[in-house]
């Protein structure tokens, strides 16, 4: 029985060993490649697989997009773990740039967000164009509310349209106000299956597959303006970054180019994200 | 339940349509948690076997320790890798964030407290077995470990299998360390991740029904060579 002992462990490990070290090598070949760090609704929708073919044409480098929310997507870019960072959420954008961690912000493009609801309408307000009022009569009415609660851009901007209508939903966590502290998208099948309002950018809205009897209800008030920004990482505060290839997407976004991209895109008919950058390159460096 | 049958062909559809980008999905899937499955093993194995005959104080306290490392949950075990592989943390010069590689330390980590825990109770069950029969033939440490490996083989194999099963099923640790990245970091259950919240169910549940054929030909690639090798066995 001992002696058919058929294989040595130490054997195995080298091959563990050369194995893992054989996959790092393997991964070190993939140089000129960026990280973006960007919020979820531009890669749910589709966005970066529409852009990101059209850029490849242009150069040879390799754009990889991790889509997270923007609250993760800052911290992720403040450890160095990303090249360039597309978000929205303009306060803490200017912040990352003041801190030095960004060496410029551009607006890139915007939407709207917009407050989806079910058909019943519990809280009557389909077709109100005051944000606020719509969610003053959420909160009189005791419908469910479902909160993104997770720091994400859309998230920081539903706080913000509550503290604007004067209302402070935090005391009815958990009874009618319900922070999934989860993605747009994980938000949205709790709101659909809890027949609970919502609030989400219109480009993730659209593209949602999972509406069944849900509409927007609220839309087309000013407040609910939606920007995106664009921001290279400092490569002064993050000598890992691959700088010139990040500020080369980045501007190539910002380009006549990469702006007619971005309004090229439709789903369903209709456009998801609105250029409008500055135009203005050359102040930027 | 009418996702269910829609879910299903859809499954059937996108096997028989063997599209490339599912396909790489696959391949990545089965290398992130093979790769990860490999290296446990190697590390598990010997550990579970000298807490299985080792004896030496505190082996209790050990023992309930990698018992309860078991219930590591995925999402912690990915953030603590990905502090240490972060640019900002202490390997993040080894640039391994978002790699493939990443995914399989993240398993490793996850998968062998799994396969050291059971490989112990496995082995020490073998031992009480055998112990006299060792003691007769003056076997040394390492010659008794390496004979409870070899005769406990065919359990240890359901013990890889449960290591396997967990690796390939988890997606708290793959999507912070490997991100999801489309064509480089993308696996099946990151794909679910993924179609789940972009609402399109049907697909997601689509993909895990093709995951789950997966896992049941890994099994049975697994039972077929322990069926084999026993025949051979006793040919």
């Amino acid at each position: 029985m001992i002696s058919r002992f058929p294989f040595r462990m130490d054997a195995l490990v080298a091959f563990a060993v050369a194995f893992g070290l054989g996959c790092a090598g393997g991964m070190a070949s993939a140089g000129g490649a960026i990280i973006v760090q960007s919020t979820t609704s531009t890669a749910n929708s589709g966005l970066y697989d529409h852009l990101l073919p059209l850029f490849a044409a242009r150069t040879d480098m390799r754009v990889n997009v991790v889509a997270v929310g923007t609250g993760q997507a800052i911290r992720n870019a403040r450890n160095c773990d990303g090249d360039v960072l597309l978000v929205h959420a303009k306060g803490a954008e200017e912040e990352f740039v003041a801190d030095g961690a960004g060496l410029w912000r551009q607006d890139l493009m915007y939407n709207d967000f917009v407050i989806v609801g079910p058909a019943s309408d519990p809280a009557a307000i389909a077709g109100l164009s005051d944000v606020r009022e719509a969610l003053a009569q959420i909160a009189d009415s005791g419908a469910r509310f479902a909160s993104r609660g997770d720091d994400s851009g859309t998230h920081k901007k539903e706080v913000a349209l509550w503290a604007a209508a004067g209302l402070d939903p935090q005391q009815a966590s958990g009874t009618w106000y319900l922070e999934t502290g989860s993605g747009m998208g994980a938000t949205l099948n709790t709101a659909i299956g809890m027949g609970a309002y919502t609030m989400t950018d219109r480009a993730t809205w659209i593209s949602f597959a999972n509406k069944q009897d849900f509409a927007v209800a609220v839309e087309g008030d000013d407040a609910l303006f939606n920007q995106y920004g664009v921001i290279p990482v400092n490569p002064e505060v993050c000598p890992s970054v691959n700088a010139q290839a990040a500020q080369r997407f980045a501007e190539w976004l910002l380009s006549a180019e990469g702006q007619a991209a971005i309004a090229a895109y439709r789903v369903q008919d209709q456009q998801l994200f609105f250029p409008n950058a500055g135009a203005k390159l050359s102040d930027k460096n | 339940m009418q996702g269910m049958a829609e879910s299903l062909s859809l499954a059937g559809a996108l096997v028989l349509a063997a599209d490339p980008d599912l396909l790489q999905i696959v391949a990545l899937s089965l290398y992130v948690s093979l790769s990860a499955t490999v290296i446990a093993l190697c590390l598990g194995l010997p550990l579970g076997a000298l807490l299985a005959i080792g004896k030496f104080r505190g082996r209790g306290g050990v023992i309930v320790a990698v018992n309860a490392l078991m219930g590591l949950p995925p999402v912690v075990v990915g953030l603590i890798v990905y502090l240490y592989l972060s640019r900002s943390g202490p390997l993040g010069f080894l640039g391994l964030l978002y790699t493939p590689t990443a995914m399989i330390i993240a398993q490793t980590l996850l998968i062998t407290p799994i396969i050291a825990a059971l490989s112990r109770q496995v082995l020490e069950d073998l031992h009480l077995e055998y112990a006299e029969q060792f003691r007769s033939f003056c076997l040394t440490r390492r010659q008794t470990i390496q004979a409870l490996l070899w005769d406990g083989r065919y359990a240890l194999m359901t013990v890889g299998l449960a290591g396997f099963g967990r690796a390939i099923a988890e997606v708290g640790a793959v999507i912070i360390v490997g991100g999801n990245i489309d064509h480089l970091t993308r696996v099946m259950t990151t794909s679910i991740a993924l179609e789940t919240s972009k609402g399109d169910l049907p697909l997601a549940l689509a993909l895990g029904i093709v995951l789950l054929v997966i896992a049941l030909g890994v099994n049975a690639a697994v039972h077929s060579l322990r069926l084999s090798a026993v025949r051979q066995a006793y040919a």
